[in-house]
């Protein structure tokens, strides 16, 4: 965030604030910051009173620094501690190893530190104290729209950047000149505002101030700020956000009951949900040899109700736009295609059974379940598909992602799978409870070694498995959220307008021409700026060079003038009162 | 020999010329703090002081800096041999530094800052350059100690820790924000390095100036050499402004970028909780140093606090957090 000066009315008073940097005690009750920085006595009007000594509290500065300290603070547990809205496993494996404290973490709001009232306070409050201390600046900036410069003043001997020139030339032009370099090529927006002034005897005056900018910039940043949370308040109760896996030659509909998960802000209507389908053609994957991924890929066919069919794909840092929406690639595996007939040899599961990967290589979980036999129990398989496996003694494991040597590991249960009971199962895992594992003579768990294109014998007789291929699946993720071109535009303003606070210098020209007898014309300059400025001496040599250009009269210097010595010079303040 | 290997020689041989000019710049120190001893009129003598402030006799024409450094009216410069030693050294280092990177880039068929040692190996260059740059524009030779220590620790961890050979980097990865994002970020953070020297100092030397007995000693004598306090006040500010609008960009930028690849532009993932952290201390800084009584010292102490937080969001962050900015590239 940016400087904030004094009051913006009181025109002269930004450069003298500069003084409190040097570290020069400052009269007043107003700080540098136009924000009352001394604690104000608690008057004794009643609720009124009181009341207006909060706000007044609350949006000084030194209250609106304590909060940015805090608000730093606050934010921090967030990245320490595991959060709910990421990875609620964690949160639960977290309070289940650290039962007392994670108990007490949670009902502080701990696991979702950035939805917690506390977090909210502090940075409401921050907001609070932000548009309480920017809209009164706004309206005193819009009213000093038209500010002058200052006057010139009487003697230059105090700056410490000044210049003196004896030019062959008529004021009139020395003053036509400076006006010119000061003002720049852009007469819509002038570097320096100037004012011309006349003194007795002839002498002419210019006084140019530029930076003005400065607290444009600088409320521009605050306001953009405020339109950001704004934004983002309002897309969170407009956004939808979905995830749906689909298998290659299958299709998606953009309907809330097709997705997998599906959570939406309190605004969202799910009939806004514009109706595309989407099938999955195909999906490739690239590798280097050491299993390092290179590329994924999703070529999809889109179609939106009223429009044409179109094939397109999806890539990682290449979301598909559709239908208000955003298609992220989010995740891929495969999906075994199996066939399961039952011990009377009718089909009793047919099609493909995405199974979720695990590692790097690709090794794979997932759950085969059977609940439609024709006649006896149900039947589970669960186990890994091994893209490229290497079966040794000590066991089989995956060397590499691509479906090189894939080899489904599968351990077989019978019994209820305890779908009948309506209510919802996670399809990845297998409900044990009602279920018994299947084991050889050895006590042992039978487990089946399939390839792909054989059929196994299920043991004690419950039937065949068919492993028929391996389609590819993509995790998909869908997102609306209209409020995104606004908290562009926001941080765009607000970055701009930072920029413009920081780097517009703040500086002060004035010019005193002196027409002397033999028709030559003294000129002497001074600049001021706020605080240390670099290019300040550089500033003025600019205008300078314009003038000298009229035609400088080299070695003359003016008489009747004052000796000026460095003891005129505060060597640590080059700020005076103008 | 490929080119990675050569890159990675290369980045042993600027930490090492990196070392050198380390010892010269504290050669230079002591010199100055022998100097301050023999004459103690500190007030002009002052290496770099800043056009604008410095004021000669008569009329003053705009000078530019480097004729205002090393004081107008001591008929004597004080010979700075070590110094200039020193910045030889730096430049030579940070040649051999920039072939190394370019190289890294090359044998990676990428930009050189995917992972953690990229990262540090770019990082460091651009604190090193930007600390040239200034020394062109001005006399802060006096930040050397600070900025090359800083360097060589920085290189030195990152080539004996976090070295991984080039390759090509995964999809998500693969973007042009990778470019923008990345480079912006090490940009700011080397700007932070050099910020942090100049805060240190004035804190270091407003110490000593107001009678700090640990101070006090002959040994930070040369304390007294320096830009004034407000001067080095001044300078960190100049930086830390600069840094801290392009870090604002770093953050926009990723943010966009998450939009693209995770499909959210802000989910308090480990690294944007602390890149927010970084931005809301700084951001703190700025407005303390408007603050009546938060000025000086204390908003010093906020840049210090902020650079600790940079690279804690680099360091920690990246090697111990469960995150999806996870390219650390440490295994």
């Amino acid at each position: 965030m940016s400087e904030r000066e004094r009051r913006p009315d009181d025109h002269a008073a930004p450069f003298e604030a500069a003084a409190s940097e040097a570290g020069t005690s400052q009269a007043g009750t107003s700080g540098p910051d136009g924000r009352p920085d001394r604690p104000v006595e608690l008057p004794r009007l009643g609720v009124r009173g009181s009341l207006r000594w909060v706000w007044r509290q609350l949006t000084s500065m030194r209250v609106a620094l304590l909060l940015l300290m805090l608000l730093a603070v606050v934010a921090v547990p967030g990245s320490v501690l595991p959060q709910r809205p990421v990875d609620p496993a964690a949160v639960a494996e977290y309070v289940r190893d650290n039962p007392t404290l994670g108990t007490w973490l949670d009902r502080l709001g701990f696991f979702d530190v950035y939805a917690s009232v506390w977090f909210s306070a502090v940075y409401l409050l921050l907001f609070v104290s932000l548009i309480g201390c920017i809209l009164p600046r706004t309206w005193a900036h819009l009213r000093s729209a038209g500010a002058r410069p200052p006057r010139t003043p009487r003697r230059f001997d105090r700056f410490a950047v000044r210049d003196e020139a004896v030019v062959d030339a008529p004021a009139e032009d020395v003053v036509r000149a400076a006006r010119t370099s000061l003002r720049g090529p852009l007469s819509v927006l002038p570097r320096f505002r100037v004012d011309t002034g006349e003194e007795p005897q002839g002498v002419r005056t210019v006084a140019a101030e530029r930076g003005y900018l400065r607290e444009t910039g600088n409320l521009l940043f605050h306001l953009a700020l405020v339109g950001l949370l704004v934004s983002v308040a309002w897309g969170q109760l407009q956004h939808y956000r979905g995830q749906a896996i689909v298998v290659e030659g299958r299709g998606f509909a953009n309907a809330v009951t097709d997705y997998d998960t599906f959570e939406a802000g309190t605004a969202f209507d799910p009939r806004s949900l514009v109706p595309f389908t989407m099938t999955l053609d195909r999906f490739t994957s690239e590798f280097t040899p050491d299993a390092r991924a290179v590329d994924f890929t999703a070529e999809v066919t889109v179609r939106e109700p009223g429009d044409d069919v179109r094939e397109t794909t999806i890539r990682v840092n290449h979301p598909l736009r559709v239908g208000g929406a955003k298609v992220f690639l989010q995740g891929n595996g495969y999906a075994p295609e199996v066939v399961v007939e039952d011990a009377a040899g009718e089909v009793a599961f047919a099609g493909a059974v995405p199974f979720l990967p695990e590692d790097a290589v690709y090794t794979s979980r997932g759950v085969v379940k059977v609940p439609d036999v024709s006649a006896g129990d149900q039947i589970g398989l669960v186990g890994y598909l091994l893209p490229s496996a290497e079966i040794t003694e000590a066991g089989a494991r995956s060397v590499h992602p691509q479906p090189l040597d894939p080899v489904l590991v599968l351990t077989v249960w019978s019994g209820d799978l305890g779908l009948d009971d309506g209510i919802p199962q996670n399809v990845y895992q297998l409900d044990e409870s009602g279920m018994d594992q299947v084991l050889d003579a050895d006590g042992e768990p039978v487990t089946l070694v399939v390839r792909p294109g054989q059929t196994v014998d299920l043991p004690e007789g419950l039937g065949t498995l068919t492993w028929d291929g391996l389609p590819r699946f993509v995790a998909l993720d869908l997102r609306h959220d209209p409020s995104l071109p606004w908290v562009l535009a926001s941080s765009v303003a607000a970055l701009l307008g930072l920029a413009v606070s920081l780097f517009t210098p703040r500086r002060r020209v004035w010019l005193r021409v002196v027409p002397s007898d033999d028709g030559r014309t003294v000129v002497r300059a001074a600049a001021l700026a706020r605080s240390d400025d670099l290019g300040l001496a550089a500033e003025l040599e600019r205008t300078m060079t314009a003038v000298r250009a009229l035609g400088e009269v080299p070695d003359a210097r003016a008489t009747g003038g004052h000796a000026q010595t460095a003891d005129d010079v505060p060597e640590s303040a080059p700020l005076g009162k103008a | 020999m490929d080119l990675g290997e050569l890159s990675h020689l290369l980045a042993w041989g600027a930490t090492s010329a990196y070392a050198v000019a380390l010892v010269a710049f504290a050669a230079d120190l002591a010199t100055l703090a022998d100097h301050a001893a023999q004459r103690r009129r500190p007030a002009q003598e002052r290496v770099g002081t800043f056009a604008g402030v410095s004021a000669g006799p008569g009329v003053v024409r705009p000078t530019t800096d480097r004729a205002a450094a090393g004081g107008a009216d001591d008929a004597r410069p004080l010979p700075r041999r070590a110094a200039a030693i020193a910045v030889s050294v730096t430049t030579v280092g940070l040649l051999l530094h920039t072939v190394s990177a370019v190289l890294r880039g090359l044998a990676a068929g990428r930009v050189p800052w995917a992972n953690m040692y990229e990262f540090t190996l770019v990082g460091t260059l651009v604190a090193v350059a930007t600390f040239l740059a200034l020394v062109r524009r001005r006399d802060v030779r006096f930040l050397g100690t600070i900025v090359l220590g800083l360097t060589v620790v920085a290189l030195g961890v990152a080539l004996v820790g976090f070295y991984t050979p080039a390759r090509g980097v995964e999809p998500a990865l693969q973007s042009p924000w990778l470019v923008i994002h990345v480079s912006i970020a090490t940009i700011a953070t080397g700007l932070f390095t050099v910020a942090f020297a100049a805060s240190t100092l004035q804190l270091l030397k407003d110490s000593r100036e107001q009678g700090s007995s640990r101070l006090a000693g002959p040994r930070w004598r040369a304390l007294e050499m320096l830009p004034s306090v407000r001067e080095l006040e001044a300078l960190s500010f100049r930086i830390n402004a600069v840094a801290f609008v392009l870090w604002t960009f770093t953050i926009m930028a990723g943010a966009i970028w998450a939009d693209h690849t995770w499909g959210r532009y802000w989910g308090w993932d480990p690294k944007e909780v602390w890149s927010f952290v970084v931005w809301v201390v700084f951001a703190a800084y700025l407005h303390a140093r408007t603050t009546r009584g938060w000025g000086g010292r204390r908003a010093a102490w906020f840049v210090l606090v902020g650079y600790a937080t940079v690279i804690f969001n680099f360091t920690v962050v990246n090697l111990l957090f469960q995150g999806l900015h996870a390219y650390s590239g440490v295994s």
